[in-house]
């Protein structure tokens, strides 16, 4: 219920966000009201358990991996300002007006962000490298019990080798982007959020 | 001695003021309840209260807009543009056309994680099912702050009106409302004792005391109920399956006609009124220990509705209560044994106050008393026409089929998803669904 909504969220902490983000006025209390309904505990911050608790999202094969992008490295909860950080990834590229400068920081959601938020969920130990092991555990939550291992091996075996270009058995973030150079990036990796 | 006579005079002023109180509540509503009459007053009522709503929330816009502050939307229409949704096949099919073939056979992607991705961040933002479980928000303000996301002191006149409302709903509606609500319960507790002492149990009778007591407890709760379609009521031998938002749906239904009620039988007051129902016509109470026997249950129910002097039993298939804007999985059970199914959709209007009943959120007590500090219950009936069993199709088909229309009718959304939910975790199946989905996507392309 968004019967806190807007008393809790002050006016300086919208704006802040909207700078962060680029997200709307409306559209932050709206994800603020979404938090708190989210949050059980009414503590101002979502455990993983708060996020298992949506039932589309569970049954999720890569349910986890999601959740884990919204936490910072070695915590436990976020607040709503990762919450919104993390959210801002998927904001539409043609959102962003068009007249902040160039020299500006580079926004969340830029093709850039977008591929690096899909990198992070195959790099499981977060060393900047997707390692055989690591494609292999991404591939296992996907396909659950349903392939073999010797067939799954060789489909991670396959992978690795079409993308890796400096021979070190693994794929780096700009092997990646190589690999999805002519991917719509920027269709796929976005939501329409009402205004 | 001077004041004693004050005194005197005081008391007895209180008693004639009290007097004057039970006589306008008695004519008023008991007698009208009683002869089934309906004076207009609750529509009157309504109406003006609609006013001052439409009123009120202007009022909020315009002083927002002056004072330059935003005001909270309520995101009635969802947060995020949802297309309709594709299995997972097309999803990854469809992901895969932009992406140009590596080789001949495209046997997995590393773009596919992009299909998993946006559907779980887009469920994190707006999820078709935790929604369900907590109060729908409103366009208009009902002068309540337990529905006012804006409430900040934004005028002087909006807090004098919300302060007066406070006044009229704690200090004479309630009051009022809980008069009533004893009366009718202990009409219930004497009448329905009385008649079951009677030799044979003129139905004539109990149907009369019993529709009597309802309607006075719809009284106690100023609701406004329009039914449709009553050409489509339950007749006896038949199952009335409705959706489940509130304990009020029983009153509600009750409110038109006679059913049996289903469930476990409790302790205390609600025991003792359960005892007392029995006494005059056949319900259903299990123990505790017998609810988990579904055979138990099953046999009852089917003896229940094979005696055609009985009248029809209420159900109410999803096991919990929905905040009203959708109808959750039925639960099979009662659609296993073989008799006609009345179904019959309830959908309020939560202007007047919500009446869903959010249980992990507020105990019985706490919810009679929001209610009853509501300024009415407004809600529409619908009889469906009747349903059977057809060939071929099992029970988990049938339940769909009913629930599908009770639906329809009501505009809600027809979920899948387990009204349990609300408590319990998702089953591990489904994952497993979804990762065998993929599975197919991978291994089929591939030779």
């Amino acid at each position: 219920m968004g019967s806190r909504a807007s008393t809790l969220l002050r006016e300086e902490e919208i704006e802040e966000i909207k700078k962060e983000t680029g997200f709307s006025h409306s559209q932050i209390t709206r994800l603020y009201s979404r938090f708190t309904s989210l949050d059980k505990g009414e503590n101002g911050t979502l455990s993983r358990e708060d996020f298992q608790r949506i039932p589309e999202l569970a049954i999720n094969p890569l349910g986890d991996r999601i959740i884990n992008a919204f936490f910072p490295e070695g915590e436990d909860q976020v607040n709503f300002r990762g919450f919104m950080r993390t959210l801002a990834h998927f904001r539409p590229i043609e959102d962003n007006e068009k007249n902040k400068n160039a020299a500006a920081s580079e926004p969340l959601n830029s093709r850039t962000n977008k591929l690096l938020f899909a990198f992070r969920l195959y790099d499981l130990d977060r060393d900047d490298k997707i390692s055989r092991d690591e494609l292999l555990q991404v591939l296992r939550m996907m396909v659950g019990v349903n392939i073999s291992d010797e067939q799954l091996g060789s489909i991670a075996d396959r992978t690795i080798q079409e993308a890796d270009t400096n021979g070190d058995n693994s794929i780096s973030f700009n092997e990646f982007i190589k690999v999805l150079e002519k991917v719509d990036v920027e269709q796929k990796m976005s939501i329409r959020f009402l205004h | 001695s001077n004041s004693y006579y004050f005194r005197l005079e005081s008391l007895l002023s209180m008693l004639v003021s009290i007097t004057v109180w039970l006589t306008l509540l008695f004519v008023f509503t008991i007698v009208p309840a009683v002869l089934g009459v309906s004076i207009g007053i609750r529509r009157l009522y309504l109406t003006t209260l609609l006013k001052i709503f439409e009123w009120a929330t202007l009022r909020m816009e315009m002083e927002a807009k002056e004072k330059n502050q935003q005001l909270y939307k309520p995101y009635s229409s969802g947060i995020i543009v949802k297309e309709p949704p594709l299995s997972l096949q097309q999803g990854i099919q469809e992901l895969r056309g932009s992406a140009s073939c590596l080789h001949s056979e495209p046997e997995f992607e590393m773009a596919d994680i992009f299909y998993f991705c946006r559907r779980g961040v887009e469920s994190i933002v707006d999820d078709e099912v935790t929604k369900r479980f907590s109060a729908q928000e409103l366009e208009t303000w009902n002068l309540l702050t337990r529905s006012h996301y804006n409430f900040r002191h934004i005028s002087l006149r909006l807090t004098v009106l919300w302060g007066l409302g406070v006044l009229i709903r704690y200090g004479i509606l309630l009051p009022l409302r809980v008069t009533l609500a004893a009366t009718g319960i202990s009409l219930i507790l004497v009448l329905t004792t009385l008649v079951g002492f009677l030799p044979s149990r003129e139905f004539f009778l109990t149907e009369k005391v019993h529709v009597m007591c309802y309607r006075i407890c719809v009284r106690s709760l100023t609701a406004m109920i329009t039914y449709h379609n009553r050409e489509n009521k339950p007749k006896n031998g038949g199952i009335c399956v409705a959706n489940h938002t509130t304990p009020i749906d029983v009153i509600i239904l009750a409110n038109d006609g006679c059913y049996s009620l289903i469930g476990q039988a409790h302790r205390g007051l609600l025991g003792m009124v359960q005892r007392a129902m029995v006494k005059s016509s056949p319900h259903i109470w299990f123990d505790r220990s017998e609810v988990k026997d579904r055979h138990l249950v099953a046999k009852r129910l089917s003896d229940h509705v094979a005696d055609k002097t009985k009248q029809p039993i209420l159900i109410f298939p999803e096991g919990t209560c929905i905040n009203n804007t959708s109808v959750m999985m039925f639960k099979k059970g009662s659609f296993e044994i073989g008799c006609t199914v009345y179904p019959v959709a309830i959908k309020y209007d939560p202007l007047f106050g919500d009446a869903f009943w959010n249980s992990s959120k507020f105990g019985m007590v706490n919810y009679l008393l929001r209610m009853m500090s509501s300024w009415a219950i407004v809600c529409s009936v619908w009889y469906l026409p009747p349903m059977n069993r057809e060939e071929g199709e099992d029970a988990v088909q049938f339940a769909n089929r009913v629930k599908a229309a009770i639906a329809a009718q009501g505009g809600l959304v027809d979920l899948i998803w387990d009204g349990g939910l609300k408590r319990a975790k998702v089953k591990d199946a489904f994952k497993e669904e979804q990762q065998k989905l993929y599975s197919k996507v991978l291994v089929d392309t591939s030779r």
